[in-house]
């Protein structure tokens, strides 16, 4: 079963890719993504740039808006994902947990929806 | 009487009580989640009664009245006439409203039998026995195992029901069943504590906060049964490793190994009540593979005190444990404890042994890169120990093991 984790930063934690703790907070990601590719479970997976790049567009009936900035404005913003080939959601939560953000953002797991019956594979 | 008394003496009732108050009552009726249910009714009760009334001189004695009258009245209500309800009834004027809990018979050696049992699934059987013999919440029990609140939710009501529609008896088990069904209860309550114990280096954090509780079911067992070596030895394995939980973190929230750590910051009654189960067990005569863990541990302990202890000991203590229980952790620790007695390259094949049984579950497995990592850099294989580092960095929960495994990837040359 494939499930998808999003990766959830506090806005501290995001400001560590570009100020001198940049080093161990790369660190600690490529390792994490690597372990996850090592053990042979990934099956996709992106970082994103921080919320500030992104643009959202938002219907209201037959207006539109455009606007800078994310979707929401939460405390802690999505800063990548992965998708992994697991047996269980037990085994999901215990690679959540190792991700670095787990400790003052979240990880949202999500098992990934499989095809609609009817509609060819 | 105020409210807030009433509260605070229902709430010491439920510390002292509550297992046993659910063990009674299940014991009898086979029905665990009715128990439990009775039970929180009873308390709701007392808050409204005890204020009024004053507490009553037995608390226990008065909930346990109340819990079994209401059983009794859920069976009216839905007409069920079977054997457990005749039971209840029959003892049901056994004890007076003022009798100590003394009084009643502990049954919960039998629960927690009942919740190791072979038929309930092994991931519910330590939940399980938190929860109906020390009253713990769901909610801090899956945050402690990691798991869903909806699916844990499920597995104990599976197992409950379980329990009550197979009419799994309330017994402690036949000689001929014992040493397995024990074991059940051994590993349940290990697993209350984590699965991090086992782990020489020590970087694996799955501790799972539950230490506290963790460590008063494994007394209690020592208690329930003196004359069994294995609880003492879990109870010294488990007493051992939290004597130390302090000192894991020094000032600055870093990750200090054993061999750096300051024993003042130990905590020695912990440490002592351990060596006391040891002590305690030896006399039976009977080896088993908790003792061998907490032999183990001690030897660690005693070593980071100055005292010497041959490498080749630990190698020994070591064979024997994976030779009654070859678990990951014990192999791993066998070969760290190789790579002092005689060299990496020993400890690498042992290391290379490992992985080839059990490729899948080592690729998830802390310890094993950490340790990994450790012997590759004494046998000068810098560019392998850096990518066993990467791998171990990349499995860790912890932010202080991973800023220590960082500091060590530094610092290879």
């Amino acid at each position: 079963m494939d499930y998808m984790l999003m990766f959830y930063e506090s806005a501290d934690d995001q400001a560590c890719q570009n100020d001198e703790r940049a080093g161990p907070y790369w660190a600690g990601w490529m390792a994490y993504i690597g372990a996850m590719q090592q053990a042979g479970l990934m099956k996709a997976g992106e970082g994103l740039q921080p919320p500030a790049m992104a643009t959202t567009l938002r219907g209201a009936g037959s207006r539109r808006q455009v606007q800078d900035g994310p979707y929401a404005d939460t405390k802690e913003q999505l800063g990548g994902f992965v998708v992994l080939d697991l047996p269980s959601l037990d085994a999901a939560l215990d690679w959540a947990a190792r991700a670095p953000c787990a400790a003052n953002g979240a990880v949202e797991v999500r098992p990934v929806m499989p095809p609609p019956p009817g509609l060819p594979g | 009487m105020s409210e807030d008394a009433a509260r605070l003496a229902a709430e010491a009732a439920a510390r002292r009580s509550y297992g046993r108050l659910v063990a009674y009552l299940a014991a009898r009726t086979r029905d665990i989640a009715a128990a439990e249910d009775a039970l929180a009714d009873a308390f709701q009760a007392a808050l409204t009664a005890w204020p009024a009334g004053g507490v009553p001189d037995s608390p226990e004695a008065w909930l346990l009245t109340t819990a079994r009258r209401r059983l009794l009245d859920g069976w009216r209500h839905a007409r069920v006439r079977d054997a457990a309800a005749d039971t209840l009834r029959l003892i049901g004027d056994e004890f007076a409203d003022d009798e100590a809990i003394d009084a009643f018979p502990d049954e919960r050696l039998k629960l927690m039998f009942v919740c190791a049992h072979p038929a309930i699934a092994p991931a519910a059987r330590a939940p399980l026995m938190l929860q109906t013999v020390l009253g713990l919440d769901a909610a801090r029990i899956a945050a402690a195992f990691l798991v869903a609140p909806a699916t844990l939710g499920q597995r104990l009501v599976r197992a409950k029901s379980r329990i009550r529609e197979a009419g799994i008896a309330f017994e402690v088990p036949p000689p001929a069943q014992w040493r397995e069904r024990l074991d059940d209860v051994l590993e349940a309550v290990y697993a209350a504590y984590g699965s991090g114990w086992d782990d020489v280096a020590g970087t694996d954090p799955r501790r799972r906060g539950l230490a506290a509780e963790a460590l008063s079911l494994a007394r209690l067992l020592t208690q329930l049964l003196p004359d069994e070596p294995e609880p003492l030895g879990l109870l010294a394995l488990l007493a051992f490793c939290q004597s130390r939980a302090a000192a894991r973190r020094d000032a600055a929230g870093d990750y200090v190994p054993l061999d750096r750590q300051d024993p003042a910051r130990w905590d020695h009654a912990l440490r002592q009540e351990a060596e006391a189960a040891l002590l305690r067990a030896a006399p039976m005569r009977r080896l088993g593979a908790y003792q061998l863990e907490a032999a183990l541990q001690s030897a660690h302990t005693q070593r980071a005190l100055g005292a010497p202890v041959a490498p080749a000991a630990i190698v020994a203590l070591y064979d024997g444990l994976v030779a009654l229980h070859p678990s990951l952790g014990a192999r791993v620790g066998r070969a760290v404890a190789l790579a002092a007695a005689q060299g990496p390259v020993v400890a690498l094949a042992a290391l290379d042994a490992i992985a080839t049984d059990d490729l899948a579950v080592v690729a998830a497995y802390q310890p094993y890169w950490a340790a990994r990592a450790d012997v590759l850099v004494r046998d000068g294989r810098v560019a392998e120990a850096r990518g066993a580092y990467e791998r171990a960095l990349g499995l860790s929960e912890d932010e202080a093991v991973r800023r220590f495994l960082l500091q060590r990837l530094r610092s290879l040359p």
